[in-house]
């Protein structure tokens, strides 16, 4: 699919103004770049599960989505697109329904990873025509930044807080893609906001029209729960990318794709010492703590580059 | 017949309400101004703009109107003033008094 | 024209809900309501219903895909009993504040623990208060009809709400009893077309549904909502005459047995009913002026019919089959003595739990009711209104 960039930004607005969430947001932004990848004259239906996003773009009365659109619960988002995409094949095949509709689904990291990812593995299973987008920015932090399966470890969130017997969370990150990937859903993908966003607007495109369940996994940067520097979001995620930490993938009915390899991969102390989230690991005496963490952001790399060369 | 949220404030009676909370329609989150939570906005230098658009994508405000693959000005009415559209320009055509 | 059969209330519900042939129908198994989906898979299997059968992973799922298939403009439903519809808690009070016309086909079991795959009604009764309708079954004959009449009680536009049709785990839903079905196009008929008014997938005009209201907006929404509950008591009795003419067949708000002159009535609800119904027979033999109130409608809550009802009555057992844990009895026992407080009744109640996990209720335990009845109307005083039916001590 190529990729226009012009004309991508020159589609027609998907997502409002007026959503009240926090200014520097990465979550609304990965939101507009997915929305972007459907087809002018498609029709969607959105759903959300419960999170910042929800509460932020449908505060009665004021929706912020120009398509249809349903929050259900918090553990739900799967499931409740499956219901809607229910409907839909039933009124297609009733003659009730000409028009062409895509299901897309945003949840955050703890609606998706945590406490929805029963209803998500289901309706990935179910092999629904729908893609479910997680804007994972790595805790909860629509109820104030608890850690989730998704936090990074040794991040300072409020339930691991670092003290002096605590370096923040225990942990390493739950893998969900590679989980997804592992339902044989026809299309999972990996993306952040970098290169212009071509990465992240080919993947959502392929999403979308890939017939079947789609999983897109954003790494969406939360400046609250991160602590950097708001208007830097786009070099947080290019050293994201960088580092190895994000790496952007794409599982292809079962084939494994390496989208990018970075000419040098960086040390991933310049992921985190913008983030407050780390500040402790540059501590003197905490150097073992970011080789620790560097060793496991190596593994899962390696992990990838043999799953991709096969 | 799209909800009119002119009519659904906070001091609408519950017979007035719309039924099961719905609102038909889509982007009336426009009517609320969150330009209103930040009083540094970004200034649009359109001289040095050279139209790349790279700024488009950035916004988490969705306030950067773009028409006829130009963007256009700043809708500071929802504008949240957090500065990622500045680091963005390649030209130096967007600044914001405490971003570099 | 009707049709004699012999069938399970599983089955006939089944049967039901292949003459609606619903849009979508989300299912998970759990006993005893496991029937109701399979017996619907073998008519998705044999292209008998234009539905999407969607099988999910659970109780939750369920009941949250049926909220997005109604959402987006399907008729839709699902079938649960005991833990599936405690799992689905959140989503029962979602489903009623979207005011979504969806129904529920449930087939009361005991709640764990212990875990016990019986009927009494502390599923259905748990959730009495989460803004659905409530219609409960006798026998197979009334949870069929019930489910024809489901969805024209909810999609009423003055009504909107979703409706939980009950009967009773295995008594009804196992038990093969005679039954008389209507023709697939009498049903059809009186179902009618769904035309929802604004739905996800109407292309004229999005939708969106499920906001984050804050306070000045809550209380004001609950009282919204409230309204439908008010409006469903004539929508079921004005849809019950029309099923009439159809069926032969007449419902209210709850049946009335021997009360014209009865000093001494239980209210009850569920299978348990018939069983009384046979003491009453026994009793009435014998000259006794006992009779019966089964409850068909229990959400909304018909007080005040309820109260005329029992306005003679120097006495009344209320026999519920859920524990409520107040100390004073179960739900059941606090609805009606709160309605007859309000009529300012004379008469003597209590409140009896009976029937848990499955337990038999036999006609002797029901004449042992009217006894225990005839000594308090003697007494002049109701004693100890919490009591325990058929219980070892």
């Amino acid at each position: 699919m190529a990729y226009n960039f012009k004309e991508t930004m020159n589609k027609p607005e998907r997502l409002a103004p007026g959503h009240r969430m926090c200014a520097g947001c990465g979550g609304t932004i990965a939101v507009r770049n997915v929305l972007r990848g459907l087809r002018e004259g498609d029709k969607a239906v959105i759903g959300n599960a419960t999170g910042c996003l929800e509460v932020s773009t449908f505060t009665y009365p004021y929706t912020a989505w120009e398509d249809s659109y349903i929050h259900n619960a918090f553990e739900n988002a799967g499931a409740t697109l499956s219901g809607v995409e229910g409907a839909y094949n039933a009124l297609r095949r009733k003659g009730k329904l000409d028009e062409t509709y895509k299901f897309i689904t945003f949840g955050g990291d703890g609606g998706t990873y945590d406490i929805g990812f029963q209803s998500l593995s289901g309706a990935m299973e179910r092999n629904h025509d729908m893609v479910y987008v997680c804007y994972d920015n790595g805790a909860y932090m629509n109820t104030g930044i608890q850690r989730s399966s998704a936090t990074p470890m040794y991040a300072d969130t409020t339930t691991t807080p670092v003290g002096s017997e605590s370096n923040g969370k225990m942990q390493n990150r739950k893998d969900l893609a590679a989980i997804i990937a592992s339902h044989d859903v026809p299309y999972v993908a990996q993306t952040t906001f970098v290169q212009n966003f071509k990465d992240l607007h080919i993947k959502a495109e392929k999403a979308i029209y890939t017939p079947g369940a789609a999983f897109l996994n954003i790494m969406a940067p939360c400046p609250r729960g991160w602590r950097y520097n708001t208007p830097d979001i786009m070099e947080i995620c290019k050293l994201g990318v960088d580092t190895c930490y994000w790496p952007l993938f794409e599982v292809v009915e079962g084939k494994w794709i390496l989208n990018y390899e970075p000419k040098k991969k960086l040390p991933i102390e310049d992921f985190l010492r913008p983030q407050g989230r780390f500040k402790h690991l540059f501590k003197p005496g905490n150097e073992h703590l970011i080789e620790q963490f560097q060793q496991e952001v190596d593994r899962r790399w390696d992990e990838l580059l043999y799953k991709c060369a096969r | 017949m799209a909800s009119d949220v002119n009519k659904l404030g906070v001091k609408t009676k519950w017979q007035d309400l719309t039924e099961g909370m719905i609102i038909v329609g889509s982007g009336t989150s426009k009517e609320f101004k969150t330009g209103e939570w930040s009083s540094v906005k970004p200034e649009f230098i359109e001289d040095k703009c050279k139209q790349c658009l790279l700024c488009v994508p950035v916004c988490p405000d969705s306030c950067i109107p773009v028409k006829d693959m130009k963007r256009g000005a700043f809708d500071l009415e929802h504008c949240k003033g957090c500065g990622i559209c500045v680091k963005s320009c390649p030209f130096g055509a967007i600044t914001m008094e405490g971003v570099k | 024209m009707g049709k004699r059969e012999r069938l399970s209330g599983n089955e006939a519900v089944a049967i039901a809900l292949r003459q609606i042939n619903p849009d979508v129908f989300p299912a998970f198994p759990i006993t005893p309501s496991t029937e109701i989906p399979q017996y619907f898979a073998s008519f998705v299997a044999n292209g008998q219903v234009d539905t999407e059968f969607i099988t999910v992973e659970s109780e939750h799922s369920s009941m949250s895909a049926t909220i997005g298939a109604s959402a987006a403009g399907a008729r839709a439903l699902t079938a649960t009993s005991s833990c599936g519809l405690a799992y689905m808690w959140e989503e029962l009070y979602i489903a009623a504040s979207n005011r979504l016309p969806l129904a529920l086909a449930l087939v009361n079991r005991a709640l764990s623990g212990p875990i016990n795959i019986n009927c009494d009604h502390s599923d259905s009764m748990g959730a009495r208060d989460a803004g659905w309708i409530q219609i409960y079954a006798e026998n197979n004959q009334e949870a069929y009809d019930n489910m024809v009449q489901a969805f024209r009680i909810s999609e009423h536009k003055d009504v909107r709400l979703p409706i939980m049709i009950c009967q009773d785990g295995f008594i009804t839903s196992h038990a093969v009893e005679n039954i008389e079905l209507l023709a697939d196009n009498e049903v059809k008929d009186f179902v009618g077309e769904y035309e929802p008014e604004n739905y996800l997938l109407n292309p004229k005009q999005p939708m969106a549904v499920g906001p984050y209201a804050i306070t000045d907006y809550y209380m004001e929404a609950k009282r919204n909502q409230a309204e439908g509950m008010k409006n469903a008591v004539a929508v079921v009795k004005d849809v019950a005459k029309e099923f009439a003419k159809i069926s032969g067949r007449e419902y209210g708000l709850f049946e009335e047995y021997f009360m014209e002159d009865a000093e001494r009535a239980v209210v009850i609800i569920g299978s348990a009913a018939g069983t009384t119904k046979d003491a009453i027979d026994a009793l009435r033999a014998k000259g006794e002026k006992v009779g019966l109130i089964k409850i068909r409608l229990y959400r909304p809550f018909p007080a005040d019919e309820l109260a005329k009802a029992l306005k003679n009555v120097k006495a009344v057992a209320i026999m519920d089959r859920a524990e409520g844990y107040s100390n004073h009895g179960g739900p059941l026992g606090a609805d009606v003595m709160s309605a007859l407080y309000r009529a300012r009744s004379q008469a003597l109640a209590v409140n009896y739990i009976y029937g848990l996990g499955g337990r038999d209720v036999r006609v002797e335990d029901m004449e042992s009711v009217f006894d225990a009845l005839k000594q308090i109307v003697e007494d002049g005083d109701a004693g100890e209104t919490y009591r325990y039916l058929g219980i070892r001590e």
